[in-house]
Formats: structure tokens, C-alpha cells, sequence
């Protein structure tokens, strides 16, 4: 093709008319995935997961190579996390089938949302996308991803990976896709498409707030600015471990980090040996002056420091470190929009500031939060539940990590909170959801609600299945062909033929899904004898 | 005469249709119009969109007739309203004796998506004007007269065209020409060896599925023996697909779908998306001798106009987009199972399904069946047409992008439809239908 057609067939609706059309199959492919049994998804979000969880380390370093952010090793742990991980904690529930509570005479049925629009950071690019897509498929819906354009590469490949796996497992084509090409128009006429059921924004404000402007329900997530309160109470070798841990953990992409350790006078100084000894490295008086010129002397966080390692941070500003350094620790004197470096930061630079009580240490923690991050997460290190009350109480976080790495705990490893790399920030962070978002958060469920009159009886749902008997599902594997009766010949065809020749893709599909459940059939006996 | 079974119809005419319907008779094309008025079927058509018709009077019709697959991709779909706005702003028709960017554009493109070493692409303005163009190729190419088609075959109305299609359109004009023009049975293998043995025959013409003949399904192996047939006996094999070319039948090309590889291959309808008109005709590189010999051998000024090929051009970029053929599989699965549904309903009266994809034939056990169905879904808002060749079929032809909801919605207004045919057809019976 010459230079002057490709130009004049380049017009704007190129892109949202290709957009429309994922939408158009994602509406599709959502329409049939809203009746698959339990079974089936499971095999599905199993196969995904699986795919998922092979690449969790090349993908790893695909990603640190295409943004530049964090560490390979860290990143690869988080994959598993988000790949089987995700699986194995969500296998036991069941977002598919009826629920009947006899006693309330209500019967609840789960309703998928339909599509889910993900966008993806580019922070935590692979293990965020294996998340949001393992969250659809487990909740029957499909999934269209939005890559940050720093890391479409690696996205890509995951998402890609997940489609070919969950549909070798038997989902309908098209459930899980992704634009290769994100832009801002294009992201913003998909969030405002009607065919959007929900968009799950993980990324900056602006995109977080656009996406809940965009007049579809949306889950976004805001900022963190975490605060690490240590009160004399603390076990100070076990909390400094723990910081340290956290604090450096993909060197400090998460937005769960530690931003400022607040310490308790008494204990101040102990703390800052232990935590030196586990490698942190406290800055002196004009190296902090240093720090926060380079971090945010442009007036906004240096993203050019986002997931740096502590060393090379340094290297960069000129300060001699210890090559085992992880975390540089940078005391202040307040926190405030007058200390810059109280602000959140996406690298393993962490602020320490002394409070003289418990009091001053709940304010201190309060205002960090007043600053950025409301809603988000908060770390206290404690043996007084007093203290830990009083605190979770009055700052403004809606997950308080007590004695845990803060990045880790905050959302959910190691900790008892559902694992998520979604966190949602409440209303205190303009969000609609105040927890860790899992897949609950993207069904809905129809209750049949009964007569609360004694002489109404409950009818009896034991054993009846919400789509028996329905017409095959069209999962967009291949266009029929059959011939009438009435044409001439049509007598002579042998329908089975025409069948082979045609190719059935509804009865192949069954036959596959048999052939499937044979063969786990087959293996749980194998592994049953083995015992 | 008004049909007077027609009377609600009729009273629910506004004046300015009543007058409208009125000066078409006068001006336009008296018998087609009051064909369609005697059917119960008083569509005029004013807004469309997408996959929806607005009838002057307001009402909304689903569009299942596409015009036999022009508004394949909807009614003024965006992205062709656009090029098309972008190509006035640099490119008119064109002049046909130059090489033309837009031409050369497009015939690159098709030698691609036709596979094989089709590989010339020579345009018309219209379907029969491109059968005129591949008959007289395969002529050149073979120094032979003869052309075989199908019994009840429609290829258009120009002079070769019409000749090669069903004597229902020739005879009217005196053009058939029994003598170059031979017609067999379709399916009929053996009819076909017949006719090509004595090796006399320039060219096999096929529909890939014979349209007007209400869409009679090729039987397993039958196109791949004709191919064959045409390689023994020295003919050329010419596909049709102005109606099962792009996507319609899950395959780009509907003979693809069908395993063979054309030697001469004729696109029309929708390749203009609706929006230019423009018809071409690709050929293997071995055949297209006269594009060498006498390059000027065949010329039309409005042929391949390069407002048309940037259509084209577009409307192929569309189809070849990887969301689109899943898409296809989605909405002939569900019509499929769909419909399977309402045969079982009213198994009686409807009673066959003939599909390949989104094309589907719908067969009526009931003399002209096609019709009062048609009428019923008319008045219950979906536009499907029967067949000329055979009435007892309706020709039902979703689009490739039409909606989940949208198929949802047309299944259960078909259902409805054919239950009111059915109670008509098998019931008091007191409305009949003729032609």
C-alpha cells in the first residue's frame, strides 16, 4: 500500500471502531461464560492460573527490563502469588452457583458483572494483570485489559498466554483480551463505553478519577502514604527486620510500602541501630538535604527513582553507602506538605521521624495520611492493643498492619486480609470499596425472596441446576453449517457427514470438556492409589 | 389494486407515505411497488443505521435481508462514513486509463485475502457488470464460448450475467442464449460431468451457495468435485461470492470454507459496505492473459472509482480484524441453536434450517410459505426476504456485527413471527399468497 492511502484510511475511528469491537466480543464471550458450571470455571481459572504461574519468572524480568522498576527475584514471588496463589485462596469458594437459606426462605443467584475493564500499572505490571484476570474467569466474567504503555510488552504476553490457556480449557473466544496499543483517548472511550460493567482501575489519580468519572461503576484505587508507628512497646529487632523487609520488598513498588517510620521517643534510638543493622542506612543531616532535592525537587515525585535499588539511588546522588544497603533511612523532623519527604514514595528511601508519645505518634501518623493516602494502609509495631486501637481508630487508614511488613500485609501476604493487589481505599479515598478487592467484588447475586408469611412455604431447590435443559451456548469456536430439508439432495446427505465436513463446534466443545473430565477422572484414581 | 387483505395496513399509512407510494407507482417502478404493497409489506425506507431500517412512518426494522450482504457490516457503519468524508477531501472516481492509488491499493489487498496466486484484480461498478468481466476473462483465457451454471443460478442482469443465471430474468429481454449458456442441476455431479466432457466449456460459474435460490446447501464434496471436474475437462472455475465472500460464511471467502481454490473469483455487495459502489474480480495470474495482451481490452469509467476502493479497502480491514471472525462463529452458533429452538415449536410449518454462518436460508413446509412469514416479521419489526427461486424459503442473513442483545432481541421476534405465520398458514388459512 502507498503512503497517501494509508493515510487517508487512518481516520480516528480506526481505533475505537477495533475497540468497539473487542467490546462487541467480550459481550459476547461474557454472555456464554455467565452460564458455565462451577466445574468448568474452576478448570478454566486453573488453566489460566497454570499458564500464568509458568511464566512467573520470565515475565518477571521482562517486565524490570521494560520499565526499569524493581527487582526480578521480588517480582517473580509476586507473579506466583497473583497466579496460583490467587487460585489456591479463592478454590474453595463459589461465585456460581445458587445459594439457598432456608431459614430467610431466599435463594440467592450469583450474577457475573459481564465486562471488566482492568487497567494495570505499570509499577506492578505482570502479577497485577494475572490478578484482575484471575478474579473475572473465577467470577464468569470476561475481562478486557488495559496495559500502562510503559509495560504493554509484558502485559501482553501474560494476558496472551491466560486467553490461549483458559481457552484450550473450554471458555468461550474472546473472553479475555487486550488493547496492545493503549492511549489516553482510546482508555477513556472504553471506560465510558455502556458495554463496560466495571472498570478496576489500578494506577495514578488522574486515571483512578477518570475512571470513576467516566459514568460506569467503577473500583479504583488510590495512593498510599503509609505510616509505621513504634511504640515502646514494640519487639525493636523483630519491627526493624520487618521494615527493612518490607520497605525494600521489589524495592518498594508497592503502594502498601512504609513511607515514614514513626517512633516513640524512648525507643527511638534503639530502633534506628536495629534497623541499621539490617541494613538500612541512615542518612546524615545534608545527605537527607540531598535526598529530597533529587526525590522531589521537581516539584513531584522523580519517577525516575521509582523501584530503584537503595544503592543505586545513592550512587546517583553521590552518597557512599554499604553495598549491602537495602533501605536509606532519612530522619525528619515533621511531617507536612513542608517536608517533602513525608510524601509517598515508590523507592526504598524511607522517612523517621520522633514522637514524644503515643498521642503525638496517632497525630503524626494522621496527618501523613491528611497529606496522601486516605483510606489506604497503615503499619503499627505494638504489643499494646490499647495502643493499636486507638490507632487503627483514629487514623485514616482501612487496613492497619499490626507486627507485619506493611507492603506484604496490607495486601494480604502474610497477613489474614484477602490477598490483593487491588487495594481499595473507601470512601475515605473517594473509592467505592474499603477492602481488599477479590472476586466478590465483580458478581452480583439475584435473591428470590419468599413471602415472609408463616403459611408461605419455601419451595425446595435441592438439587435443581440453574441451566438445565438449556439450548448449547455459542462459545465462538466455529460457524455451523447444515442443510435443510426441503432442498434437493438434502434426503441423500448424510447429516453426520455434512456434521464432519462442517464441523460442529458445540459438540466438539462437549466432547473435549469429556474427554477432559476423563482424564482428571483418570488421574485422581492415579493418585489415589498411589497413597 | 390495493389488496384488500390488507386494510390495516392501509390505514395505517400516513398521507405523505399514502402520497409517496403513490408517485413511485407513477414515476418509479410501478410493478415492484405495488408488488410490495399487494405482500403487506408498505416499507419505505428513510433513517438507517447499524443493523436498523426506519421506515418513513417511524417504525424500526432489524435488517436480515442486508440486501444480500452490502450492508454486511451495518448501515453507514462509522468507520466508512469517515474514509469516505476523508477521500473527498483528496480523491474523486478517478481516471481509469491511469494507474490509480487507490485501484492498485485495493488489488494489492485482495491478492493477499484471496490466497493462492489469484492475484489481478480488474472492477467493475456492480456485481453482473463483474460477472460480464469474469465470464469474458475466462473466454479470453481459454479461446472457448461455452459457460455452465447452476439451474435457477443468479448471477445479476447485465448481458453475460443474466444469460448465466435462471431464465426467470432473461427471458423477459429475449437474452438467453441456450447455445453458450448451459444449465445443470446443482448438487447433481454427474450432470455436471455431462456437461463439461465433450471439454468444450470455458467456465464453470458458482455461487458458493446459490442466494436466490434460497440458499440449497453444496453437499459435502460437491464444489471440491466440480473444481475437479473443471481441471479434467479444461474449464475454468469461477466463484461467485457476492453474497458468501467476507466473513459471511466464518471464512473470509466462502469457497475457503468449502476447501477449493477458484481460478476466478467475483465480489460484489458488500465489499462497498453500502456506501460506493464498486464490484471486483480477482484472477489467478495464469488467466488474466488479456490484462498483457490488451490492457485496454475492457474499460469502465465508473469502475473501481478510488472513492469506492478506499471503502473497500476499508471494509476489509474490518473483516480481517481478529475480533471478527470468533464474533462470526457467536452469532451463527447462537442462530443455529436459536432457531432450533423455534423449529421445535412449530415443527409443522418450520421446518428445515440451511446455514452456513450468518447465511441462512429458512424452509416453510407450506406453498410460498416464505411469504406470510416475511409479512409477519415485517409487521413485527424485522426485514427478511424470501426467496424468488424458491418461495418456500426465507432468506435470513444476520450481520457479522450484530450484537448479543441485538441476536437476542431478533430470536425472540422471530419466534413471534412465525408463530403468527404458522397460525395463518395452518389455521383459518383464510389469507393466500401469491407472487
Amino acid at each position: 500500500m502507498n503512503a497517501i492511502v494509508e493515510e487517508l484510511l487512518a481516520g480516528e475511528k480506526r481505533q475505537t471502531g477495533t475497540a468497539d469491537m473487542m467490546l462487541q466480543l467480550a459481550e459476547w464471550a461474557a454472555a456464554s461464560y455467565a452460564h458455565y458450571d462451577r466445574a468448568a470455571v474452576d478448570r478454566i481459572t486453573k488453566a489460566a492460573a497454570d499458564a500464568a504461574f509458568a511464566l512467573a519468572g520470565p515475565l518477571a524480568e521482562a517486565a524490570v527490563k521494560e520499565t526499569g522498576f524493581g527487582v526480578a527475584e521480588h517480582k517473580k514471588i509476586k507473579n506466583e502469588i497473583c497466579s496460583r496463589g490467587i487460585y489456591e485462596a479463592y478454590k474453595s469458594e463459589d461465585f456460581c452457583s445458587k445459594r439457598v437459606i432456608a431459614e430467610q426462605k431466599i435463594v440467592e443467584v450469583p450474577r457475573a458483572a459481564g465486562i471488566v475493564f482492568a487497567l494495570t500499572p505499570s509499577t506492578n505490571p505482570v502479577c497485577t494483570v494475572f490478578f484482575k484476570i484471575l478474579l473475572a474467569l473465577m467470577t464468569r466474567n470476561a475481562i478486557i485489559v488495559s496495559p500502562h504503555p510503559y509495560a504493554k510488552k509484558c502485559s501482553a504476553e501474560g494476558v496472551l498466554a491466560m486467553a490461549k490457556a483458559a481457552e484450550q480449557a473450554g471458555a468461550p473466544a474472546g473472553i479475555i483480551q487486550i488493547i496492545t496499543e493503549p492511549n489516553l483517548p482510546l482508555i477513556n472511550y472504553v471506560m465510558q463505553s455502556p458495554r463496560v460493567s466495571v472498570i478496576l482501575a489500578t494506577g495514578g489519580t488522574p486515571m483512578v478519577r477518570a475512571a470513576y468519572s467516566s459514568g460506569n461503576p467503577a473500583i479504583g484505587v488510590g495512593p498510599g502514604n503509609a505510616p509505621a508507628f513504634v511504640d515502646a512497646s514494640a519487639d525493636l529487632n523483630v519491627a526493624a527486620k520487618r521494615i527493612i523487609g518490607s520497605k525494600s520488598f521489589d524495592n518498594s513498588i508497592l503502594c502498601t510500602n512504609e513511607s515514614v517510620v514513626v517512633a516513640e521517643e524512648a525507643i527511638a534510638d534503639k530502633l534506628l541501630q536495629a534497623m541499621a543493622k539490617t541494613g538500612a542506612y541512615v542518612a546524615k543531616p545534608d545527605e537527607v538535604d540531598n535526598i529530597r532535592e533529587y526525590l522531589f525537587g521537581l516539584g513531584s515525585f522523580n519517577v525516575e527513582v521509582v523501584g530503584k535499588s537503595a544503592t543505586e539511588i545513592a550512587s546517583r546522588i553521590g552518597i557512599k553507602v554499604p553495598s549491602s544497603t537495602k533501605v536509606i533511612l532519612t530522619p525528619i523532623d515533621r511531617v507536612g506538605i513542608d517536608e517533602a519527604l513525608s510524601k509517598e514514595k515508590l523507592c526504598p528511601v524511607l522517612g523517621f521521624v520522633r514522637v514524644p508519645h503515643v498521642h503525638s505518634g496517632i497525630s503524626t501518623s494522621r496527618a501523613l495520611i491528611r497529606m496522601s493516602g486516605a483510606g489506604h494502609s497503615a503499619a503499627i509495631h505494638s504489643s499494646n492493643p490499647a495502643n493499636i486501637l486507638r490507632f487503627a481508630s483514629a487514623v485514616k487508614a482501612l487496613r492497619v498492619v499490626v507486627n507485619a511488613p506493611c507492603s506484604q500485609g496490607a495486601a494480604g501476604f502474610g497477613t489474614h486480609l484477602a490477598p490483593s493487589f487491588t487495594i481499595g481505599t473507601g470512601y475515605f479515598g473517594r473509592s467505592s470499596v474499603g477492602e481488599n478487592i477479590g472476586p466478590k467484588h465483580l458478581v452480583n447475586w439475584t435473591r428470590i425472596a419468599y413471602s415472609d408469611e408463616a403459611n408461605e412455604a419455601f419451595g425446595d431447590f435441592s438439587g435443581l441446576e440453574t441451566w438445565n435443559g438449556q439450548a448449547p451456548l455459542p462459545i465462538g469456536r466455529e460457524a455451523p453449517m447444515t442443510i435443510g430439508r426441503l432442498q434437493e439432495g438434502a434426503e441423500r446427505a448424510d447429516q453426520s457427514l455434512f456434521a464432519q465436513v462442517g464441523g460442529d463446534a458445540v459438540a466438539d466443545e462437549i466432547a473435549l470438556m469429556r474427554e477432559e473430565i476423563r482424564r482428571i477422572v483418570l488421574e485422581e484414581l492415579r493418585a489415589a492409589f498411589r497413597k | 389494486m390495493a389488496n384488500p387483505d390488507n386494510a390495516e395496513m392501509l390505514e395505517a399509512q400516513s398521507p405523505e407515505k399514502k402520497e409517496f407510494i403513490r408517485k413511485s407507482i407513477e414515476f418509479w417502478n410501478p410493478g415492484k411497488t405495488q408488488f410490495w404493497q399487494d405482500a403487506g409489506v408498505d416499507l419505505v425506507i428513510d433513517r438507517r443505521e447499524g443493523y436498523f431500517l426506519h421506515d418513513m412512518d417511524g417504525r424500526r426494522l432489524i435488517d436480515v435481508h442486508l440486501n444480500g450482504g452490502t450492508y454486511n457490516i451495518g448501515h453507514r457503519h462509522p468507520e466508512l462514513v469517515e474514509v469516505l468524508n476523508r477521500g473527498t477531501q483528496r480523491f474523486d472516481m478517478g481516471n481509469h486509463h491511469f494507474p490509480a492509488l487507490g485501484r492498485t491499493a485495493l488489488a494489492e489487498k485482495l491478492a493477499k485475502s484471496c490466497g493462492g496466486d489469484l492475484h489481478y484484480t480488474i472492477y467493475g461498478s456492480g456485481g453482473g457488470e463483474a460477472i460480464d468481466i469474469a465470464i469474458k476473462t475466462a473466454r479470453h483465457a481459454k479461446q472457448k464460448k461455452k459457460i455452465v451454471s447452476i439451474i435457477k443460478a443468479y448471477h445479476g442482469h447485465t448481458g453475460l450475467a443474466v444469460a448465466a443465471g435462471a431464465d426467470r430474468f432473461s427471458k423477459l429481454f429475449l437474452s438467453e442464449k441456450p447455445d453458450e449458456f448451459i444449465n445443470v442441476p446443482f448438487n447433481d455431479l454427474n450432470a455436471m460431468e455431462d456437461a463439461l466432457k465433450a471439454k468444450d466449456v470455458a467456465a464453470v460459474i458458482m455461487e458458493t451457495i446459490p442466494a436466490t435460490y434460497g440458499f440449497p446447501m453444496p453437499l459435502p464434496g460437491y464444489l471440491t468435485e466440480v473444481k475437479k471436474l473443471c481441471e479434467r475437462y479444461d474449464a475454468l472455475y469461477i466463484a461467485d461470492e457476492v453474497q458468501t465472500g467476507l466473513m459471511r460464511t466464518g471464512e473470509m471467502w466462502g469457497y475457503q470454507r468449502y476447501g477449493i481454490q477458484p481460478d476466478i473469483v467475483v465480489i460484489g455487495k458488500g465489499i462497498s459496505g453500502g456506501m460506493y459502489p464498486i464490484a471486483c474480480v480477482v484472477v489467478r495470474e495464469p488467466y488474466a492473459g488479456w490484462l498483457k495482451q490488451d490492457g485496454f481490452g475492457h474499460m469502465a469509467t465508473m469502475g473501481g472509482a478510488e472513492l469506492g476502493c478506499l471503502v473497500a479497502m476499508k471494509t476489509l480491514e474490518i473483516l480481517e480484524r481478529p475480533q471478527m471472525k470468533p464474533m462470526v462463529n457467536y452469532i451463527s452458533e447462537l442462530m443455529a441453536s436459536g432457531l432450533a429452538e423455534i423449529m421445535k415449536l412449530y415443527s409443522d410449518f418450520f421446518v428445515g434450517i440451511r446455514q452456513c454462518g450468518v447465511v441462512l436460508g429458512l424452509e416453510f413446509d407450506y406453498p410460498e410459505g416464505a411469504k406470510p412469514v416475511m409479512k409477519h416479521l415485517y409487521e413485527n419489526g424485522v426485514w427478511a426476504i424470501f426467496s424468488t427461486l424458491d418461495p418456500r424459503v426465507l432468506q435470513f442473513k444476520p450481520g457479522v456485527l450484530m450484537t448479543a442483545p441485538l441476536c437476542e432481541e431478533l430470536l425472540e421476534r422471530v419466534e413471534r413471527s412465525i408463530g403468527l405465520a404458522r397460525a395463518e398458514c395452518k389455521g383459518s388459512g383464510k389469507r393466500r399468497y401469491a407472487a
